[in-house]
Order: structure tokens, then sequence, then C-alpha cells
């Protein structure tokens, strides 16, 4: 006889959830296109059904019990003093544990088979994997290809079918590396070299970006990810090889790495060989990155220091950092 | 001089200068009012030096809700800016605008809002709850409202004076580096944070000790109420973790002044320390916030139910178990960084378990409402509209602590409106209910419900309008802190939740009209019994507003819920004090205190802008104040039995000419 | 910080008094160290992580002089020795015990901080600042805020100083004694942490 409330309030529920369902076809979660992102929304439409198992009980009862002794209605028991109840407090502990065994067991098993550093095992319809490397920069991404031997900014490219390793490090701030239709982000670390495993099922253009925020051009730091057939890849690493460009570390690189606002896609028919480790180690010791990190600031102070926006390229001033940091690359000199 | 401090460090910004104009009128208007009423020496002795924790925990709820204000104008301006910035438009805020108003946004709401109010409402009713005069250390207490205070103005300073930090709410290295963060704003967050971080560790460490060592004869630690008991377990999580925050700041500091290479990308640094060092702190932070909210709600949803809390012992052990798991969970905030599997997986583990104990309570309070009589009032409604949000928002967060599904979720949408979800529906409905519950005992007047439920009403659906869009569009794919986005599909949802941000400014409109109401009322609202609501626990056992000694005898007690059971042997009513009167022991007034905060503001301000003199000046100042208190042997004094008799009187005689005149039907007696 | 404070009970009052000024004050005290403590574990902690990251500047082993640090350490230890008889001479009402104590102890500690401030002056200037790599970043402000708080001490041992020599052994002067002992004993604590921790195993 209490039901009216309780079931209008479930409606209303329903129906914020209900763009969700709606959405289901164009959103980037729940429409997967690969294995790890489809492993991944499985997880999640199991985790929220499993707690629905406590979440719809609490709210009918909340709605119910504050109703039900409500202080006008008169006809509900009424004990000021009924503070404890073995059996009610024994099966309050039970329920949430037993679901947190389970979502537990989920958890740990699910930690494993979709840690972004296991490769994926390639199946009978899958081609061998291949490794692009990621590396986001100030506010750009540069994808290098060891095998191709070419880069690009703000495009990438893959098979379908193909596991693909992508590593991943930063030549600025963090930030993090992220396909929302293929599944699993990994943070992109200067000087360290991190690591994600993906495949695509089907063909198509797949946006991706950085999740992590690194500053002014964070917004536009977004690429396309091109998915197409072996064929497709094929034709489009010819088309990069046309490029005029190289890149050549670490005169091309540095030019590339200045900061730079919702940059251009660009292509690399050549790059410096193992160009990615030279980044990871410029940020070591005994690389190059002290007076190259001068010279950045120096950039990145007239451009980005005083709420201005637009890229920086500007020369000037070099001379002078280098001066003063000449003081503490004396202490090297002392050793 | 002025180190970096120029003239150009002046913003131009039209929307930044007309705030500044509003600011610098107001504020020279309420000084003049000031002037003109000759109000300046009342406001000194009474309440700037005042070491009444009544007074100073007014004082923090005063700020927290200036602070409100301007929170949420930042909030406004994201969702507008974020409603304008599709597919390609711009908007009408430039990054380096949006990325200070983002981090202004959460420094604000978490360090000078929602900490004010939790520890304002614990300077309030804690030493009225254990029965005690005091807290431990008074001039500490006023001491540390002023280092807080400090840090609000250091904050504000950052709106005229150059800018504020463009780096996210906890600054995270590299990007706080001296090499990507040039301009002063990360220094205004690094001293804005770290003053008014000792003073909340000095706040954490008295109230720790008040709790343990000034409690009222009889009252164990099981018996002490619900709200006392969160509120130690919040202060062991501040003197736990607190000090994490102050080293890492003090780090980044040392990086960012002195050169050094903690987090730095290069000569060895280590960014990933400074995120683990951060969260280490941040997670237990977000315990603070919401344990005495739980407490709150207990004692609301039993004073309201007129029945006793059901399973006590078992709230106060689910309490302590996740004060000790919320030190073990701090990872789940970077799965992503790439920790091998089984880090992650026992972290994920780790957090999920905080869900039982957490579950547990809520059945608690349902149970708690379990053949009880449940009055709606205000302070009820937020109890239940915090049951049901916290439960969906709860739910997120295991959701968000799977590491693989975190992979997909983490920093994105699903991550803010998880965290609003909890910290709207957990700390605010629990700081505005305990306001609305204890504001009685603070001014003597209750607040006007009408206007109470009004601002609930507006707060929940508010928040469900504005939230749940960004829960939905987390699915599409957008994350954090974007200025724009290129996707013109997520429009329509981002104006549902610019549309839920304006109900919600609705609600906080609504208290605003409601503190005027109930100020205007306050003849009609009054409430001399010093239990307005019939309620069950100490603070209720002495006049409202208290008297500054609190009781004219110290209660003793006899178990939970004692003042409850005082009403009933009393025929209903609450007993009043009696004759002989003794002297009353006090401590007296500081000017210490305030004039450490102005020294403090002067020192952090002087360090951001490289003042050197300056910062000289004012560390000698802080100094020589400081020597000036430790030399300084008349702190305290007697209240003479015979003042103590002539205010006590004075209220008998109210209670029984308004008992004469009225009768209370909110009586505990009534019910029984 | 916590020396100045006070309780809302003291002696005079009657009514509970269960609740002694100097008992809460200790009490407190305890508590502050505890958050102190904390500091102090960040930066071991952040000290371990950072162990490795010398940048191909110096090593520990390559630039600490352990018979200094010995020399430092024995200083420090036979201060907590010292201060241990003030308050052996302060619970027999020996006020001129007690400043000599105080003042013995002040020598040694600034003997300590004398020697570390050399160690610094000479890493500085052989090059080896805290600005060289990480390793010695985490070092000079591990170390340093330890030497930071010795001097803290030494400042309060000259408050104390001039309070006993004023006010005598009063119920102000005597919980503040105390609570300076538990610093006191606190830092040489610690710095036994850091002897091992740093020192010892980074030399061996």
């Amino acid at each position: 006889m209490y039901r009216t409330p309780p079931l209008r309030k479930l409606g209303v529920l329903l129906l914020a959830v209900l763009p969700l369902v709606l959405a289901g076809c164009s959103s980037a979660l729940l429409d997967p296109k690969g294995q790890i992102g489809e492993e991944q929304r499985t997880l999640i439409f199991t985790s929220f059904g499993l707690m629905q198992i406590v979440v719809i009980p609490v709210i009918v009862m909340t709605l119910l019990f504050a109703w039900r002794y409500r202080s006008s209605n008169r006809e509900a028991s009424y004990r000021p003093d009924w503070h404890h109840s073995t059996l009610v407090e024994a099966v309050v502990w039970f329920i949430p544990c037993v679901i947190i065994v389970f979502l537990a067991a989920l958890t740990w098993y699910t930690s494993h088979s979709l840690d972004p550093h296991k490769p994926i095992a390639p199946n009978e319809e899958q081609q061998e994997p291949i490794e692009i490397q990621a590396v986001s920069l100030d506010w750009k991404w540069l994808f290098i290809y060891p095998e191709q031997g070419i880069a690009t900014v703000n495009e990438l490219a893959f098979p379908e079918d193909t596991p693909v390793r992508f590593r991943v490090s930063s030549g600025s701030v963090m930030n993090a590396f992220f396909i929302p239709r293929l599944g699993s982000q990994i943070y992109a670390m200067a000087g360290m070299d991190n690591d994600v495993h993906l495949v695509a099922d089907e063909p198509g253009v797949y946006a991706g970006r950085s999740t992590n925020y690194s500053g002014a051009g964070f917004a536009d730091m977004t690429f396309d990810a091109h998915v197409g057939t072996e064929e497709d890849f094929e034709s489009w690493v010819a088309e990069v090889r046309e490029s005029s460009q190289a890149l050549t570390y670490p005169a091309r690189y540095d030019e590339l790495a200045a900061p730079s606002v919702d940059n251009e896609v660009e292509y690399f028919s050549e790059v410096s060989p193992s160009l990615y480790e030279s980044i990871i180690k410029s940020f070591q010791a005994g690389g190059d990155h002290e007076q190259r990190m001068a010279e950045y600031a120096d950039s990145y102070a007239e451009g980005f220091g005083h709420g201005g926006h637009g890229p920086a390229h500007s020369d000037d001033g070099h001379d002078e950092s280098a001066e003063s940091h000449g003081e503490s690359m004396s202490a090297e000199a002392a050793e | 001089m002025f180190g970096k401090l120029t003239l150009e460090a002046i913003p131009t910004d039209p929307i930044i200068m007309t705030t500044i104009a509003g600011i610098v009128v107001g504020g020279l208007a309420l000084m003049a009012a000031i002037t003109y009423f000759k109000k300046w020496g009342y406001l000194w002795t009474e309440w700037i030096t005042s070491i009444d924790h009544k007074k100073l925990g007014i004082m923090y709820f005063l700020v927290a809700l200036v602070m409100l204000l301007r929170g949420f104008a930042d909030a406004i301006m994201m969702r507008s800016q974020q409603m304008m910035a599709s597919g390609g438009a711009e908007g009408f805020l430039p990054p380096s605008h949006y990325d200070q108003i983002f981090t202004a946004h959460g420094v604000i709401m978490i360090f000078f809002v929602a900490m004010p109010m939790v520890i304002g409402l614990m300077n309030l009713v804690v030493p009225l709850q254990i029965g005690a005069r005091d807290v431990a250390f008074p001039f500490l207490n006023n001491l540390s409202f002023w280092l807080f205070a400090a840090g609000v103005i250091l904050v504000n300073v950052s709106l005229f004076a150059g800018e504020f930090a463009k780096t996210g709410w906890l600054a995270y290295a590299p990007l706080s580096g001296k090499e990507y963060s040039p301009g002063v704003g990360v220094d205004y967050w690094i001293w804005a944070l770290q003053i008014s971080g000792i003073g909340t560790t000095l706040t954490g460490i008295n109230f720790f000790v008040t709790i343990i060592k000034m409690r009222t004869k009889g009252m164990s630690m099981f018996r002490m109420p619900i709200f006392t008991w969160t509120s130690l377990c919040a202060n062991v999580l501040i003197i736990a973790s607190f000090p994490i925050l102050t080293a890492t700041i003090a780090l980044l500091t040392l990086d960012r002044y002195l050169g050094m290479n903690f987090f730095t990308t290069d000569l060895g640094g280590n960014m990933m320390m400074y995120v683990n060092l951060i969260w280490a702190w941040g997670h237990p932070e977000v315990y603070i916030l919401i344990l005495p909210a739980f407490g709150v709600f207990s004692e609301v949803i039993s004073t309201f139910a007129r029945k006793r809390l059901f399973g006590y012992g078992t709230m106060v052990w689910a309490t302590i178990a996740i004060t000790i798991l919320s030190f073990i969970v701090w990872l789940h905030h970077f799965f992503t960084m790439g920790a091998g599997a089984n880090v992650n997986a026992f972290f994920g583990i780790m957090t999920m378990i905080i869900a039982i104990p957490t579950g547990v309570k809520i059945f608690n309070w349902l149970f708690t409402m379990y053949r009880g009589r449940l009055e709606f009032t205000s302070p009820v409604l937020w109890t239940l509209g915090f049951i049901i949000t916290f439960s969906l928002g709860g739910m997120t967060g295991v959701m968000l602590s799977i590491p693989a599904a975190n992979f997909v979720l983490h920093n994105s949408l699903f991550v803010i409106a998880h965290f609003h979800n909890v910290i709207i529906g957990g700390v605010v409905f629990g700081m505005l209910a305990g306001l609305t519950f204890w504001f009685p005992k603070a001014f003597g007047f209750t607040l006007n419900e009408k206007w109470g439920k009004r601002s609930f009403w507006c707060w929940l659906i508010g928040f469900y309008v504005a939230f749940t869009p960004l829960y939905v569009l987390s699915f599409f794919g957008a994350v954090r802190r974007m200025q724009s986005y290129e996707n013109g599909d997520w429009q329509p949802l981002m104006i549902v939740a610019w549309v839920g941000a304006v109900i919600i400014a609705a609600g906080i409109a609504c208290t605003l009209i409601q503190f005027y109401v109930s100020i205007r009322d306050r003849k009609q609202n009054q409430d001399v019994t010093g239990d307005p609501w019939g309620a069950r626990t100490l603070e209720w056992a002495t006049s409202s507003p208290a008297p500054f000694y609190n009781f004219a005898h110290l209660p003793e007690v006899e178990g939970v819920d004692d003042f409850w059971r005082m009403k009933e042997r009393n025929g209903g009513v609450a007993p009043l004090s009696e004759a002989p009167y003794q002297d009353i022991h006090m401590p007296k007034n500081t000017w210490e205190g305030p004039v450490l905060g102005g020294l403090s503001t002067v020192f952090g301000f002087a360090l951001v802008w490289h003042i050197w003199w300056l910062a000289i000046v004012g560390g000698i100042g802080m100094f020589a104040v400081f020597m000036a208190r430790i030399f300084r042997e008349d702190v305290d004094y007697y209240v003479p039995a015979a003042e103590v008799e002539r205010i006590e009187s004075e209220h008998r005689r109210r209670v029984e000419a308004d008992a004469s005149s009225s009768t209370h039907a909110t009586q505990a007696g009534g019910q029984a | 910080m916590s020396t100045d404070t006070l309780s809302n009970q003291d002696d005079h009052a009657h009514e509970h008094d269960h609740h002694d000024t100097s008992g809460t004050k200790l009490f407190g005290f305890w508590v502050y160290l505890m958050s102190d403590l904390v500091i102090f574990g960040s930066l071991f902690a952040t000290y371990a992580v950072l162990l490795r990251g010398t940048a191909d500047g110096p090593t520990g082993a390559e630039i600490f002089e352990l018979p200094l640090i010995l020399i430092s350490t024995f200083l420090l230890l036979v201060s907590s020795f010292t201060y241990g008889m003030a308050v052996l001479a302060m619970n027999a009402d020996r006020v001129a015990q007690v400043k000599t104590w105080l003042g013995v102890t002040f020598l040694l500690g600034a003997g300590f901080i004398g020697l570390e401030a050399y160690e610094f002056n000479h890493l500085i200037h052989l090059g080896y600042g805290p600005d060289r790599s990480a390793f010695l970043s985490a070092f000079f402000t591990l170390v340093g805020t330890h030497g930071l708080h010795v001097i803290f001490g030494l400042i309060w041992i000259l408050v104390m100083l001039i309070q006993v020599q004023t006010k005598g052994l009063t119920d102000m002067t005597r919980p503040r004694i105390m609570c300076l002992s538990l610093f006191w004993h606190f830092l040489d604590i610690v710095w036994i942490c850091v002897f091992s921790f740093v020192y010892l195993m980074g030399v061996l």
C-alpha cells in the first residue's frame, strides 16, 4: 500500500539510466571494437549487476522505512529502545561480504587477464603482433613505427586483427594514451617506458586522446586511429614514406617537441634509429637533457607561462639560459 | 624590491576585473559599515581573538560558506564553458583561464569549503558532546583557524595579483615543476595549502587530545556519541596523513625554489613518487571529510526517529575499520600508471573491502528508522537523500576500484561524477544537515524549515541533473579537464549538466534566503530550552547558545545517549543546573593567534613573489610573536561562581517563562 | 608549538580533577611527535626511492665521511644523556643543576649542528649540492630536516634557560622541560635511523 512513491522514484531512476542504454550503439565504451575493450565492457556490466543486489534493496528500504515509520503513522510499531539484533547485524555484514568476495575474485582474475602489459597472444584469425611507439609531447602525439622506420604526428594507423604493442613514453609532462573504443589507457611518463597491448577487431576510424591533463593545449591533444585491412595499412605506410620530412634526433625532434597547440597531422618518411630510446634516455643521467630542458623552458615561458596561447618557436634567449645553466653544469665538471 | 611582483601581475581579463571590482567595493562597504557602527572593538574582543570553540566553529562555517560561493562560481563557469565549447567552438574561457578555474574549484571546495565545514562542526559540537568546557589547547585552536584563514586569503589574493595554479587540484609533478609552470600560480597553491595544512594538523592533534583526555565523568569511549567517534577517527586520519601533505608540498617547494630534483623529469627525479605521496595523503583526506558526515547522519537519524541508533557498536567498529583501510588504498588513484597486476589487484581489493563497513553503516541507519517515529525535518531529508545518493556513489566507486575497469574509466568524467556523487551526496548533504541540526545550539533559534527543504530538493534534483549526464558522457570517451571538445554529440548532455548546476545554484540561493528569513524571524523560532529537537546527547543539555563555559556543572554520564535518559528520569524535561556553583577556570583570549595568521599570510605572499626581505620580516615577526606567547603567563582566569549563578539563573527564568507560555510538543517526554 | 597550551582543568579546579594540565600537555606533545614522525617517514621513503637517482653524480659511498658522522652521532647521544640529567635535577628541584645540564646539552647540540653545517658546506663546495641529483636532494632534505629540528630544539633550550632563570621551576616551566625532553630524545632516535639507514647503509 506504500508502493507508489518508491515505484515512481525507481521510474525516475530508470529514466536517468535510459540515455545510457539508448546510447549504447554509439557509445565508445559500450560498443567497443576490440577484444580488450569488450572484456572491459563485460566486466563493467558484471560488477554493476552484482552491486544491484545491495543498491536496489537499500534504495527500496530507505523509501519504505522512511514512509512506514513516519511520525504521523501511529499504526506502525514504535520501539525507541530497540537498537540491537544479532540476526540483522549478521545479515548486513554477511551480504556485503559475499558480494565483495565475488568482486574480489573477479578483480584478481581480470587484473591479470587484462593487465595492459600482458601481450595478446594472436589467435588463428589474427596476425603477428606489431609494435608502435607513442610519445606524448606538448601538446601532440608522436607515433614511431620502428619496423617501418617512419613516424607520424597525431595520426595512427594499424591493421585490424593485429595485436599492437604500444610502447608509451613522454617527452614532457605526464599524459595518458587512450583509444576508448579499443580499451585500456596507460600513463605516458618522461624517462619511462610503459606499454599497453590492444587489438582492433574491425576497420574504422577511432578517436584517441590524452586523458591526463597536461597543460594549456591538453584539450586538443587528440588523434585518429585508422584501422583497416593489411593492404590499407601498407598503402598508408607508403603514403607516409612519400613525405619529404625526416625526423632527425635531436635537431628536428627538438623543433617538434616545442609546445604547440592543435598540431596538424605530420608524416616523417625517415626516423633517427632508436629515436624512442633516445627520448627516454635524454631524461636520464648523461643525456643531453639538461641543456635542452633550459631551452625548452624558455620557449615555454614565452608562449605559455603567462596565459598566452599559441605555439612558440622562438630561438631568443637561448644563450642566456645556457649561461645560467653553466653554473650547475660546472658541478658535473668538478667530478 | 618587490621580487617578481609588477603591475603586470594584475589580470586584465574582463571576468576577473569585474570580480575584483565587486570584491573591492563589497569589502570597502563592509569595512565602512563596521567602522560606522563602531564594531571593530567588538569583532576583535568577541570573535577575532576568541578562543571559544563555539565561536571558532561559527567562523569556520562562515568562511566556508563564503568560499562555497566562490568555488561554485568556478563550477558554473566550467559548466558554461563546456556547454559552449563544442565542435570547434572555443567558448568564453581560454585554456589559461579555464585551467586555473578547475584547479581553483577543486582546491577551494576541498580545502576551503569541505574542510572548514567539517572542522567547524567539530569545533561547535565535540566539546559539548563530551561534556568539556573547551578543547585541550584553546590557543592552538584559535591559531589553527587563523592559519586556515591565511590560506584562504592567499587563494583569493591570487585572483588580484598574478594567477592561480593551472595544474589540477593536486598539482601533479612534473607539470607543477618550475619548467612547466614558471608562473606564480603553483606557488600560491603551495603556500595556501602549506599554511592552512599546518593549521589542520594542529586541529587534528588538538581534537584528538580533547576527545581522549577531556571527556566528562563516566563517558567511556563506548559511551561517546557517534559524531564524536567519527570526529576522533577523522582526527587520527588528520594526524597521520596531513604531515605527508606537508612533506610532499615541502619537497615540491624545494624543487621550485632551490632547484632540487625530487620530482623533475631529469637528474634522477621521480614523478611517480609525487603521485604516490600526494595520494597517500589524498585518500585518507576524503575519509577525513566523510567520516564526520557519517556522524552527523547518525545523530540526525536517531534524534528524529526518536529511537536509539541501531548497532552502536557495529557503527564504531565500522568507522575504525574504514579509518585503517583508508591508508592502504591510495594506489587506486593511479592504476593506469602501469604497476604490475598483483599490485593493482591488491589495492583494488582493499578498496572494495571499504564498501563492507560502509554498507553496514547504511543498513544501521536504515534499521534506526525501522520501528522509529521519523519526523521529516530538513536534516532528515538530507539524510535520506544521502543514503540513496551515497549508495549510488559507492557503487560507482567500487566499479572504479576494479583495475581492469578503471583502465577505461580513469581520468574520464566518470571519475568526476563519482566523487561529486559521494562528496555532494555525502559531505555537502552531511554538513548542511549538521548546520541545520546544530544551528540552534550556536545561535539560540532554529533555521526556517520551508527554505531548508527547498534547498534540499534543489540540491538533490540539481545533483542528479548535473552529474548523470557526466556518467553517460564518460561512456562516450569524454575526459576530465577539457577546455573544449570536438565531438558535437556531447553538447546536449553538457547542456543538461549545466541546467543541473543552475538548479544547485538555486539550492544555494535557498540556503542564503533561509539564513535571511530565519534571522528575520528569530523571535518566533527562538529556542530557550537548549533542546529544540528533543535530542539525545549532551550538547543539548546546556542552554542555547551555550554559555562560554559550556556547562555550569560538568554532567556525569551513565550510558550512550545519556541526555535522553536524564530527561526520562526528570519527567521528560531537561534537568536544570542547581546552585551551589563553583568558580570556573577558563582560558583568556589571544591576540597572538590572529597576528600569527596575518604574518604568515605576509610570509606566504612574499615567498610567492620572491620578495625575500618581506619573507624575512614575516618570518622574524612570527618568531617574535611566538616568543611573546611563550613568555606570557596570564593566559587564564577564573569565572567567579556568582557570575555563573547570574548567567544560569537568567537562563532558568527564561525557560520557566517559556514553559508557562507555551508547550513544547517536540519534547522527549511527549513521545515517551 | 604545544608548549604554551592550556587546559581548562588544573589543580585549582575541583571538579573532575582527573584531567591534569601537564598530563594533557605531555600527551598532546606525544601526539605531535607522532605526526612529526610521519614527516620523517615520508622523507625516509623518498630517500629510499631516490637512492639510485644519482644522475651520474656521486653515490653515498663516495661522499659520506663516516668518522665525522661518528663524532656527531656521539655528540647527539651524549646530549640525550645530559638532558636526562637535567630532568633528574628538575625532579630533585635543583635549579642550578638544571641550568648547567641544559647548558651542556645546548653546547653538544650546537656542536652537532656545527659538524653538519661543515659537512653540507663541504659537499656543496665539491659541487655536490642538493640540486646536483635527486639522490643528493633527498639526502640534504632528510638530514637537513633533522638538523632544522635540532636547531629548533637549541632555540627551545635557550628559551627554557631564560625561563628557568626568571621564573624558576614552576607549573609552567616544568611541563615544558618535559616536552623538550621528549623532543630531544625523539631527535636522537630519528638520528639513529638516519645514521644507520643513510650513512651506514650508504657506505656498506
